[in-house]
Order: structure tokens, then C-alpha cells, then sequence
């Protein structure tokens, strides 16, 4: 065997199922900002901030509200993307128009004051959430044993997905919010208040950060750091797919999940590299990423 | 009971729809428009004309609330539009066709169609009828926007302000670039949006286009109104006209 070791049917499959589960969050996560990148032209380095608030959102519905999990998924994302309109329209706002630069500054200090409040407040080290009674347990699948948590995981957040894209590229909401992206100006001439679609927009986008960190939430625990450790993976996925393509970064994000899932069952030592290696060679082949479009 | 149906609700018949008076208008530091002074009536077509860069498109876009930085006055419906923005100004039922048509590529000639939301509850146009003006939309109702030809591009801009319910369009340049053909069909299309009660401002290189369906003309320059007049004056004023928009 040419890596030294021979691979068992558990390892392949268990490597698989979490290379999905990272996907799912990758998928979320960077579907969430490509719809801000693409409508607002903003790279939201609060992105992995607000996920990780998301989860300590789940969190006090649970202990300060006493609402269970499925509360949660409603809840938090509600509760993150009102705060993400509130950034939008106190902060975010005052830059339209200036250098993006402006903005990934503004959203990268952001993240640090927020990561740095929660970490005063609970710690470095995690809060246990536990998995909803009605999600616990683990299905034998005759190859592998599937925790039922974690199925959930990959077949909701590929919901979530397929939902998002099917509002952008399908509905009406879709229609103007592509329109807007591309001649904001006239689409606001033909009577849409587009700084109002603009803050409910970036309201979204971070609420589904919120939801991915509510799904996160019993699998990872709930801790401050939680947003830091995924978000350069994350824009990584974003690169690779094309800044602001939703079909792209929903993609890239589940393939290359199971692509660094894979990685530690063949090369173990590649496995945290594999995804800046790939984002090299699509730089270097594809620049504006495998579905992006030339500007 | 109040009488809102009809002429009874309208104050006098000759009052315009439109009175802009010394509207100003800045793009950045740029001063463009430097008192513009011009009224539109009810029903009627009115032309912009004057030399490239004497205000015209600036002119629409000032009333469409584009152009941002502005002062002075360009009421619509006795409303002052100065100060609104471009949403609310839409929602008076004032519909712009820019002169770069403004099509969306990455939206389908439906979507395009169907993107301007209605401002009345009733909309304008009904689908049928907009096909029966431009048949050749309905043929490419899936095409992608960006696939369209020029002379497409500028029939689907027109017609997706037409079913929105807004009565006073601005069309801005609806000919420019295009084969004679196309330009008889644009022309055929003012002329029936007209015979229909709608009030339209028209800015227009091609005079000889304008000439066919215009009430009335008012001519730019450096940023002003300097001269106007109607139709039936054209063949009198033809001299001045040349004057005014010959290189």
C-alpha cells in the first residue's frame, strides 16, 4: 500500500461523514458571504464572529429563556441578523462608496472586539450544549454507525442551501436582489428602497452564520474561538468557488469538506493545508475561481 | 362625497404634471445643471433637445432623483421631488428608460420585465398588450438579458416601465443606435403610448424622430432651458434649430 497503511471501511466513512459535516459549515458559512459580497461588496470578516454568536445565542435561549434547540434554530438567526441590520445601518453603511478596504477593516475589527467581549466574559475554554433528545443516538448503517445528530446536520444545512439559492436564482425577491447587485441605481429609480434591501441583505447573510452556529453548537461546543478556527477555511471555500457565486460557494464548500475529510485518511499531514494548496492552483488556473465570473 | 374620479380631481386642465424651475444639479464637485426652467402638461410628448453634454440626461436623472446633489424645484403631481429619493420619486408614477437602457444580464428577459414593481394597485399595461406593442419580447420572454439585440434591449426597456402603472416615462435617447426599422417601431409605440394618456419626456438626438411625435420642444445649453417651442412653430424655428444643434 502505497501510504503505508491499509484503510479500513470505518475510517473512509467515518473521515467522509465528517468532511461532510465541516462541508455543511463551510457551505453555510460562505453562502452567507457571498450573498453579502455580492450585494453589498463587502468581505465580512465579522462573518466567523457572528457565527460563533450565533451558538452562544443557542446557548441562552436554552439557559436564560429556557427554549429548547428547535426555538434555537429560529431564535438565534433572528436575533444575530437583527443585530447584523444594526451593524449595517449604524457602521456599515457610512462606507458605502468607499475603497472595500474600508469595510473589510471595519469588519475585521468587529470580529475582534466581539470575539475579545465573549472571551472576557465566558473564557477561552467551551460551554457543552447538548444534542436535542429527539436527535440523539446513532443509526447503524450496516458499514458505518451514523449519529443521527449529524445526518441532521448535512441533510438541513443542504436544505438551507438549496433554499437560499433557489430564493436568489428563482423568486421575484431574487430577481431584484440580482438586479441589485448589478444596477442598484436604477432598480432603486424603479421604486425599490434598496438601502432597506441592502440592511436586510447583510441581516441574512449573518443569520445564516447564526444558524450555522446553532448547528455547530452540540457538535463543537460554544465557545469564543469557535468562529476564528473555521473562518480562514471559509474564505478560503470562497475563493475557491468565486467571490459572490451562490451555486459556487455552496458546492465548494460541501466538495471541499469531503475532500479535507479525505485528506486525513490518505495524507494525514496535508489535511489542514489541502485547501490553501487548492485555492493556489485555482488562483493560479481559474483567477476569478471555479464559478465565478470574469470581471 | 368626495368626487375622486376623473377631471373633477384634477385642478385645471392646462396645469402641468411636471414644473421644473431653476433646477440645479451637481455630479460630485461638477456643476451641471445650472437653473433648468421647463413644464410638462398632462397627455402631453415633450423633447429635451440640445448639443451632447448640455444638461439633457442630467435633466432626467435630476427628476428621477438619480442625480442626488440638487437644489432648486421640479414638482410632479404639485409634489416636490427635490429632496426625495429615487424610490419615493418612482412611486409618484414617474418611470425613467435610460439611455443605456439599463438591461440586467444576469436576469432573464421575464425577470426583466417583471422587475420594476407596480406603484398602483391596478399596474399599467396588462402583459397582452405590452406583447401586442412588442411582439418580439414574447419570443425571448427565457433569453438572458445580456442576449438581446440593441434594438431588443431598448423594447424591453421601455415595456417594463409600462406595467407598472406609472403615467409620465422619460425616455431617454429611445433611438439611439438603432436600425430604421426598429426606430419606425419605437416611434409607432410613442405615438400609441401618447393616443393612450400617457405624458412623456423625451430627450432625443435624432430630430427628425422627434419631429413626428412631439407637442412641444425645449432647447438646452451649458446646462440652461434657452429656448422652446411648439410643433406647429418647427419649420419657423428650423434656422435658430440649426444653429442651436449644429456642430
Amino acid at each position: 500500500m502505497f501510504f503505508g497503511h491499509s484503510i479500513s471501511a470505518q475510517e473512509l466513512f467515518g473521515q467522509l461523514l465528517i468532511g461532510l459535516i465541516n462541508g455543511s459549515f463551510y457551505a453555510m458559512l460562505s453562502l452567507g458571504l457571498a450573498v453579502i459580497f455580492g450585494m453589498l461588496n463587502i468581505v465580512n470578516f465579522a462573518h466567523g464572529a457572528l457565527y460563533m454568536v450565533g451558538a452562544f445565542a443557542a446557548y441562552f435561549v436554552l439557559h436564560g429563556l429556557g427554549l429548547n434547540y428547535w426555538w434555537a434554530l429560529i431564535l438565534s438567526p433572528l436575533m444575530v441578523g437583527a443585530l447584523g441590520a444594526v451593524i449595517e445601518r449604524t457602521l456599515l453603511y457610512r462606507l458605502r462608496g468607499l475603497d472595500p478596504l474600508y469595510s473589510l477593516l471595519l469588519t475585521f475589527g468587529l470580529a475582534l472586539v466581539i470575539q475579545g467581549l465573549f472571551q472576557n466574559y465566558y473564557g477561552a475554554s467551551g460551554m457543552p450544549y447538548a444534542i436535542p433528545p429527539e436527535l440523539s443516538g446513532v443509526r447503524n448503517l450496516g458499514f458505518m454507525y451514523l449519529p443521527n445528530y449529524r445526518a441532521w446536520v448535512i441533510v438541513f444545512s443542504a436544505a438551507v442551501c438549496l433554499a437560499t439559492w433557489f430564493m436568489i436564482e428563482k423568486t421575484r425577491l431574487g430577481a431584484y436582489l440580482r438586479a441589485a447587485t448589478e444596477n442598484p441605481t436604477l432598480v432603486r429609480a424603479f421604486g425599490v428602497n434598496v438601502p432597506r434591501m441592502i440592511t436586510l441583505i447583510y441581516g441574512f447573510g449573518v443569520g445564516l452564520a447564526a444558524l450555522a452556529g446553532v448547528l455547530a453548537a452540540p457538535i463543537n461546543q460554544v465557545r469564543p474561538g469557535m468562529g476564528a478556527d473555521v473562518i480562514a477555511v471559509v474564505f478560503a471555500v470562497v475563493v475557491i468557488g468565486g467571490m459572490g457565486s451562490i451555486l459556487g460557494s455552496i458546492v465548494t464548500g460541501f466538495v471541499l469538506g469531503v475532500i479535507e475529510g479525505l485528506t486525513k485518511v490518505f495524507y494525514p499531514e496535508a489535511s489542514n493545508t489541502v485547501v490553501f494548496v487548492i485555492m493556489a492552483i485555482v488562483l493560479l488556473i481559474k483567477p476569478a475561481g471555479l464559478f465565478g465570473k470574469v470581471a | 362625497m368626495t368626487d375622486l374620479s376623473g377631471a373633477a380631481a384634477r385642478p385645471a386642465a392646462a396645469a402641468p404634471i411636471l414644473a421644473v424651475a431653476g433646477l440645479q444639479a451637481w455630479y460630485g464637485e461638477s456643476h451641471i445643471l445650472h437653473g433648468v426652467d421647463f413644464d410638462v402638461r398632462p397627455g402631453e410628448v415633450v423633447t429635451l433637445l440640445g448639443r451632447n453634454g448640455a444638461g439633457k440626461t442630467t435633466t432626467l436623472k435630476s427628476i428621477m432623483g438619480i442625480v442626488v446633489k440638487r437644489k432648486g424645484s421640479a414638482k410632479f403631481s404639485g409634489t416636490e421631488t427635490v429632496g426625495l429619493s429615487s424610490d419615493r420619486i418612482a412611486r409618484l408614477g414617474v418611470a425613467i428608460c435610460p439611455e443605456e437602457r439599463g438591461i440586467f444580464a444576469s436576469l432573464n428577459v421575464r425577470e426583466n420585465l417583471m422587475l420594476p414593481p407596480k406603484i398602483t394597485k391596478e399596474g399599467g399595461l396588462t402583459l397582452e398588450r405590452i406583447f401586442a406593442l412588442f411582439p418580439n419580447l414574447e419570443e425571448r420572454l427565457g433569453s438572458g438579458g445580456g442576449k438581446l439585440s440593441g434594438g431588443e434591449q431598448q423594447m424591453l426597456a421601455v415595456a417594463r416601465i409600462l406595467r407598472t402603472g406609472a403615467r409620465f416615462l422619460m425616455l431617454d435617447e429611445p433611438t439611439e443606435g438603432l436600425a430604421p426599422v426598429i426606430i419606425q417601431q419605437i416611434g409607432r409605440t410613442i405615438a400609441e403610448l401618447k393616443r393612450e394618456g400617457f405624458t412623456i419626456l423625451l430627450v432625443e438626438q435624432n430630430f427628425r424622430f422627434a419631429a413626428t411625435i412631439a407637442d412641444r420642444y425645449f432647447v438646452m445649453e451649458h446646462g440652461r432651458v434657452i429656448d422652446a417651442f411648439a410643433n406647429s412653430e418647427l419649420s419657423a424655428n428650423m434656422g435658430k434649430l440649426h444653429e442651436y444643434l449644429g456642430v
